[in-house]
């Protein structure tokens, strides 16, 4: 399948077939349309994951660290913009006021009474640099504990790492209300590109004008997204041979090795962790400007394993594999949504609710791809850039009596 | 002071709860140097299956004292969660011994993912109740209060314990179950038949998991599909606290656990000045465990360390 991209040895093809993929994506809203918003929105959502799934690959594909709390740096990412583009800033000031009123009082004349009134509307262009700088940064913090860390330790720790940032979502309203607790951010000012708000603007049905040409709002959002897909997929195609990403599958393949090369395996793990963090900032705000609306329940458990899911069943390290891995989990499960009429017909009653569904196939994919594809659905052609070509693994072995 | 005891008491509840389920990883690194993630899904399957006995006792035969039918219900979950360890272990692990790290681990997650939302269907998405069969007025010595579930989970943990550690340092299987942990290979070269030890560490992993997930549904009286999850990573963390593939450390990592858990809620909202609250009690767990593993990754009492993993 790789060999219908592959730009170094067969150039023509390759961009003929890239071209071909990007003018199908670009068709792609205005057939899905007929059938209704929903199905755009679901592939909106699926762009977020494959944005959220490459940033995973930096951290997990190429520099090969386990991190199973990435979801988290996604969730800062929102919050951010929650905070930063909604009304939510004048409660934070009004609870300082109730409960400590100097500073709250000292904050207020700070901050003028707009802001106390309203809260802060930043353009989200403004706060995408500062959620990926922020997401950077604690990506780093979490990654500084745990560098001498390695394999499923490090899969514990971030794990653990997730759980504390949901723990402080869900309780961060009182004294001083931060998050608004478990019933979340709402009123999240949309995506405005220039003055046009991608959520069209009130009273439009939520259609977009582009040139005097109206499109339904998830469409406009399909283009930003999309945009910004291509632009991470350029990025992180560009790191992969330069030499940091040199550097990160070195340190994966054998990170003594590594530095005995002369890489500063310290740096070059910390800057992985903070490089893939910063992917799942920006991600996250966007997410949040498109939902308008965020809480801690979409950054659960289940949503960090989801993304880990389509990096390691794509083909972990392996760009278009994780694409497709992105794409796969995130879009086809939806599809299950719509079991419930073919369950009736064939049960008379609905067996497995679609959203179990959803959850049961990413299980079973999960199990059924490690033991039939253990290097993925669609992994790197060359096997020196698989993950899965372990050097130390052999002492693990139990297997005393052949199975 | 009272609340000091207190605390110590809810502590040492709950650690032992840690410990019961911290035992199950802990054994089955020692043997594999896996992580077996499913682990606390096994505690949920305990809990739901023992429930489920309970309420059938509760029709066939009410008379019985509470203890008694608890009882039943842990002997009637314990060979549920054996089966399902040990199919876990058949489909997910067997196969990819020899695969690199993360197969396994994926393939881990992936079941537990399966056993929820099994879970799910057969028990539903609300926490389903346990019944209240033991008395609940709670005895009370000098101003501390314990409940006789809390007397009960106690009593069956120390007790699970002791046969543990008879089990693995005084008899036969014990020892071949030692010698895998040791060296698989000259385990094997020494008639140990491996697979089959493998499978005895899961099912006894299995089989604490069950008591204390049937005991952690009677001590907060309901269970629930993704109930597995938080008490399993934290059960982890206690492993890891005494030192992974050490049964001595997972039984001091999950009482040191409980106790730091349960003294820091009682005493966080004082010490910040009620900026920060109990409800911060499951941030310990994680904190501790990142500490431990950034300053003594080798834990309280393991002598392995956390590069192996």
């Amino acid at each position: 399948m790789s060999i219908h991209f592959d730009i170094k040895h067969n150039p023509k093809k390759a961009y003929r077939n890239l071209g071909l993929v990007l003018v199908a994506a670009i068709i792609f809203p205005f057939i899905a349309a007929n059938f209704g918003n929903s199905w755009v929105r679901i592939v909106d959502l699926s762009l977020l994951y494959i944005m959220l799934a490459l940033g995973l690959n930096i951290v997990v594909g190429f520099a090969g660290l386990l991190d199973l709390g990435y979801i988290a740096f996604y969730a800062l990412g929102a919050y951010m913009t929650a905070v930063f583009a909604s009304p939510q800033f004048s409660t934070i000031l009004q609870s300082f006021v109730d409960n400590y009123p100097s500073v709250g009082n000292a904050l207020v004349s700070f901050f003028g009474a707009e802001i106390t009134q309203n809260g802060i509307h930043l353009s989200v262009w403004v706060i995408v640099p500062i959620s990926a700088a922020v997401a950077g940064l604690f990506g780093a913090i979490l990654g500084a504990p745990t560098l001498k860390l390695r394999g499923d330790y490090l899969a514990i720790v971030t794990l653990g790492f997730g759980e504390i940032i949901r723990i402080f979502m869900n309780n961060l309203y009182a004294p001083i209300n931060i998050t608004n607790g478990a019933i979340g951010v709402s009123g999240i000012d949309p995506v405005k590109i220039g003055g046009l708000s991608l959520a069209g603007e009130a009273g439009s049905h939520s259609t977009v004008f582009i040139f005097g040409m109206g499109m339904p709002s998830v469409n406009a959002y399909y283009f930003l997204f999309l945009a910004l897909c291509c632009l991470v997929i350029f990025v992180t195609v560009r790191l992969q041979h330069s030499r940091l990403g040199r550097a990160f599958v070195a340190i994966r393949e054998d990170e003594i090795a590594a530095k005995a090369m002369g890489i500063n395996t310290r740096n070059i793990k910390l800057l992985a962790f903070s490089l893939g963090a910063s992917f799942g900032g920006v991600a996250g705000s966007m997410f949040a400007s498109f939902q308008g609306f965020v809480s801690p329940e979409s950054f659960a458990l289940t949503e960090s394993i989801a993304v880990l899911a389509m990096v390691v069943l794509g083909g972990m390290g392996h760009i278009p594999g994780v694409i497709l891995g992105g794409i796969l989990l995130s879009a086809l499960p939806e599809v299950l949504r719509y079991s419930d009429a073919p369950q009736m017909a064939l049960f008379g009653q609905i067996i497995v609710p679609p959203e179990i569904a959803r959850m049961m196939l990413l299980g079973l994919a999960m199990v059924v791809i490690m033991l039939t594809r253990p290097a993925g659905l669609w992994p790197s052609p060359k096997h020196e850039d698989r993950p899965d070509a372990d050097v130390d693994a052999p002492n693990q072995s139990t297997d005393v009596v052949k199975v | 002071m009272d609340t000091f005891i207190q605390q110590i008491i809810n502590g040492l509840v709950q650690g032992g709860m840690y410990a019961l389920v911290a035992l199950g990883y802990t054994m089955v690194y020692g043997v594999l140097n896996l992580i077996n993630f499913a682990h606390g899904d096994v505690l949920m399957i305990g809990a739901m299956t023992g429930i489920t006995i309970l309420n059938l006792v509760q029709q066939v035969a009410p008379g019985l004292p509470g203890v008694v039918k608890i009882l039943i219900a842990i002997l009637g979950s314990i060979p549920v969660c054996i089966a399902v360890n040990v199919a876990i272990e058949r489909i997910a692990y067997r196969r990819l011994r020899n695969a690199p790290r993360l197969a396994p681990l994926i393939t881990a997650i992936g079941v537990s993912i399966l056993l929820q939302t099994s879970a799910m269907i057969i028990w539903g998405r609300n926490p389903i109740g346990f019944p209240g069969v033991m008395p609940s007025e709670s005895f009370q010595i000098s101003g501390v209060f314990i409940s006789p579930t809390q007397v009960m989970l106690l009593v069956l943990a120390v007790l699970c314990m002791l046969g543990l550690v008879y089990m693995v340092e005084k008899t036969r299987m014990g020892r071949a179950m030692r010698a895998v942990a040791e060296n698989p290979r000259v385990a094997g070269l020494m008639g140990v038949d491996s697979n089959l030890i493998i499978v005895l560490t899961f099912s006894i992993g299995a089989a604490l998991a069950a008591v204390a997930g049937v005991m952690w549904g009677a001590v907060y009286s309901s269970a629930h599909f993704a109930m597995g999850v938080v008490p399993g990573m934290k059960a982890f963390s206690a492993a890891v606290l005494g030192g992974i593939g050490n049964i001595y450390g997972a039984m001091v990592g999950g009482v040191v656990l409980g106790l730091v858990e349960s003294l820091g809620a009682g005493y966080l909202g004082d010490l910040t000045n009620n900026l920060f609250g109990s409800q911060y009690q499951d941030v310990f767990a994680f904190l501790a465990l990142i500490l431990v593993l950034t300053l003594k990754p080798s834990g309280i009492m393991g002598e392995r360390v956390a590069d192996r993993a």
